[in-house]
């Protein structure tokens, strides 16, 4: 091999760098956000199934429903629960802890709503 | 032909994931045994790919000059497109590698009425390769989000920056509008312009669907079609860490998109792709123009062959040379007079 100097030295850091999610988080499992269980009622605006791949949607739908459409804020579940739809008031009234339920699964996956810019937090009791 | 080739490979391995999936044990095979064999075969093909290029011997300096060559102190040298010392390779290099440089020196040739040959500038290479490069790199470093707990910074910042516009929910991410335009365009560019067309292959095709299935599958995952993104972390988390969890409901779009991610890793050391190694070992880039300052050995010379030195070349030829009737330095020693005496011997 020519050039060993250089190439087996840029080899190194090339392997280095794609195995970089390898020994980051080497020996760790990782910890798997279980989101709190919501004690108001024993179900979601729409099935679970639903919510946890799409629960976005869905509140972007309410918001431009709401702001812009002037449609109704009255919801209920499929078994008949009356809910808001709103964020603070609805999402967050069942769902009365952010950090215990929503952030679980956020900080896991990496993601950070900027609803919170604006929207108030539920306060957290501990 | 070409392209339809290329297209039906694509979409027969899409079909393939789609329905190995569903099958019992297929979720295992395609969401852990392939992604791990295909890392397995790119860290491997690429180590291999690199050993024999570093291998093989440049024995001449063959940069490409593309300007002014370090000359007499007055003429001025073109430092970056003709360099002479390490430091101007470095910034060829690095121009290369992070600008395209040698993209952005395009050129298109026209004829026209007269007949006339015109030269212009063709920056739209350049410039969607440039697009198509850079959104790339940032899709895949933020897939880390994926593969790391917790999320490093870098990627948290990146995933800000590139969802930065906010629009929509889940927040869209201008690298993926930027990547699938770009793929779009470098595709368009070899169906449309003949003269690429004529010399486009199917390994130049399958590339292209290839990674735009990729990308599709995976803008299908995030914004229509939605996927389990929690359950997803834990498999693909756990094939950083090798404990892969398959648990909740992961649909079957996914494993297209890892199959075909797949598929992209194990092709990639044996395909035109590894010239993102190459870069790095092209001669015609990474070689100093400074033939006339260093003298370079031919590393496979025998060192048995001694220099052999023109004025020794005609001191064991001169006879026959002159006798050809061929010009030499130093003319015969005058022959004892008895040239004009055929009895002698
Ligand atoms: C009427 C009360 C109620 C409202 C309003 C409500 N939820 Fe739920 N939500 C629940 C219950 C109860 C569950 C658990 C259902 C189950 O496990 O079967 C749940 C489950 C979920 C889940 C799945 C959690 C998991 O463990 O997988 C998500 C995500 C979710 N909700 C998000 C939301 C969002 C976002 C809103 C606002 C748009 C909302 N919920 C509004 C009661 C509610
Ligand atoms: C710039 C500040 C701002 C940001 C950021 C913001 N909102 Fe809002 N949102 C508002 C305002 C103001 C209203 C109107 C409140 C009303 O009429 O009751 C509203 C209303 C809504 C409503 C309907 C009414 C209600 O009470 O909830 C929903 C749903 C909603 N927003 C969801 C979201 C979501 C989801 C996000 C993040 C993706 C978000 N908002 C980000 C300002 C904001
Ligand atoms: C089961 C886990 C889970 C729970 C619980 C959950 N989310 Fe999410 N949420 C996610 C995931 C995963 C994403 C990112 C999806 C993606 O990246 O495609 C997300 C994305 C979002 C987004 C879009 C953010 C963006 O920038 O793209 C909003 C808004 C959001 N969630 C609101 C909420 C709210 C409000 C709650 C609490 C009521 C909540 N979520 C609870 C998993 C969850």
């Amino acid at each position: 091999m020519y050039d060993n100097n250089k190439i087996i030295p840029g080899l190194i850091v090339f392997v280095g760098l794609i195995t970089f999610p390898i020994w980051y988080g080497f020996g760790s499992a990782g910890h798997l956000p279980i989101p709190e269980k919501s004690t108001k009622s024993k179900e979601c605006v729409e099935s679970v199934e639903y919510m946890r791949t799409s629960h976005m949607v869905l509140l972007n739908t309410w918001r431009d429903g709401i702001v812009r459409m002037g449609e109704t804020r009255h919801g209920e579940t499929a078994d008949g629960t009356p809910y808001v739809r709103s964020l603070q008031k609805g999402c967050m009234n069942c769902h009365t802890s952010k950090k215990k339920f929503c952030d679980e699964c956020h900080t896991y996956a990496s993601v950070k709503p900027y609803c919170w810019d604006c929207h108030l937090q539920p306060k957290e009791t501990n | 032909m070409r392209i339809l080739k290329s297209l039906g490979i694509v979409l027969v391995l899409m079909l393939v994931a789609y329905l190995g999936a569903a099958v019992p044990g297929g979720p295992a095979l395609f969401g852990v045994v392939f992604p791990w064999l295909a890392f397995l075969i790119f860290v491997g093909g690429f180590i291999s790919k690199v050993v024999g290029w570093a291998k093989s011997p440049v024995p001449f300096r063959i940069p490409t000059t593309c300007g002014q060559a370090n000359s007499l102190p007055w003429i001025k040298q073109n430092k970056l497109d003709c360099p002479s010392t390490t430091m101007g390779v470095i910034g060829r290099m690095l121009l290369e590698i992070f600008a395209f440089r040698s993209l952005f020196r395009n050129t298109r040739a026209e004829i026209h009425d007269g007949p006339k040959l015109v030269y212009g500038s063709s920056k739209y290479l350049w410039l969607f390769g440039l697009m198509f490069h850079y959104s790339f790199l940032v899709i895949v470093v933020r897939h880390m989000r994926l593969f790391t707990d917790p999320v490093p910074f870098f990627v948290q910042a990146l995933e800000f920056g590139d969802g930065f516009l906010q629009v929509g929910a889940p927040v869209l991410y201008q690298s993926d509008l930027i990547f699938l335009g770009a793929v779009t365009f470098l595709f368009a560019r070899r169906v449309v312009l003949p003269a690429i067309r004529y010399i486009s292959l199917p390994a130049d095709y399958f590339p292209l669907f290839l990674i735009f299935a990729i990308g599709a599958t995976g803008v299908l995952m995030r914004y229509f079609l939605r996927v389990d993104v929690v359950s997803i972390k834990q498999l693909t988390h756990g094939l950083a860490t090798f404990q892969p969890v398959l648990s909740g409901n992961i649909s079957g779009i996914f494993f297209v998109h890892i199959f075909l991610v797949s598929i992209l890793m194990a092709y990639f050391p044996f395909s035109k792709l590894m010239h993102l190694g190459g870069v790095f070992l092209s001669p015609t880039r990474n070689l100093a123009n400074n033939s006339r300052m260093v003298r370079h050995i031919n590393p496979w010379n025998d060192p048995s062959i001694k220099p052999h030195s023109y004025a020794s070349y005609e001191d064991d030829f001169r006879e026959f040379m002159v006798e050809a009737g061929l010009p030499v330095d130093k003319e015969l020693p005058p022959k004892p007079a008895a040239e004009d005496a055929p009895a002698e011997s």
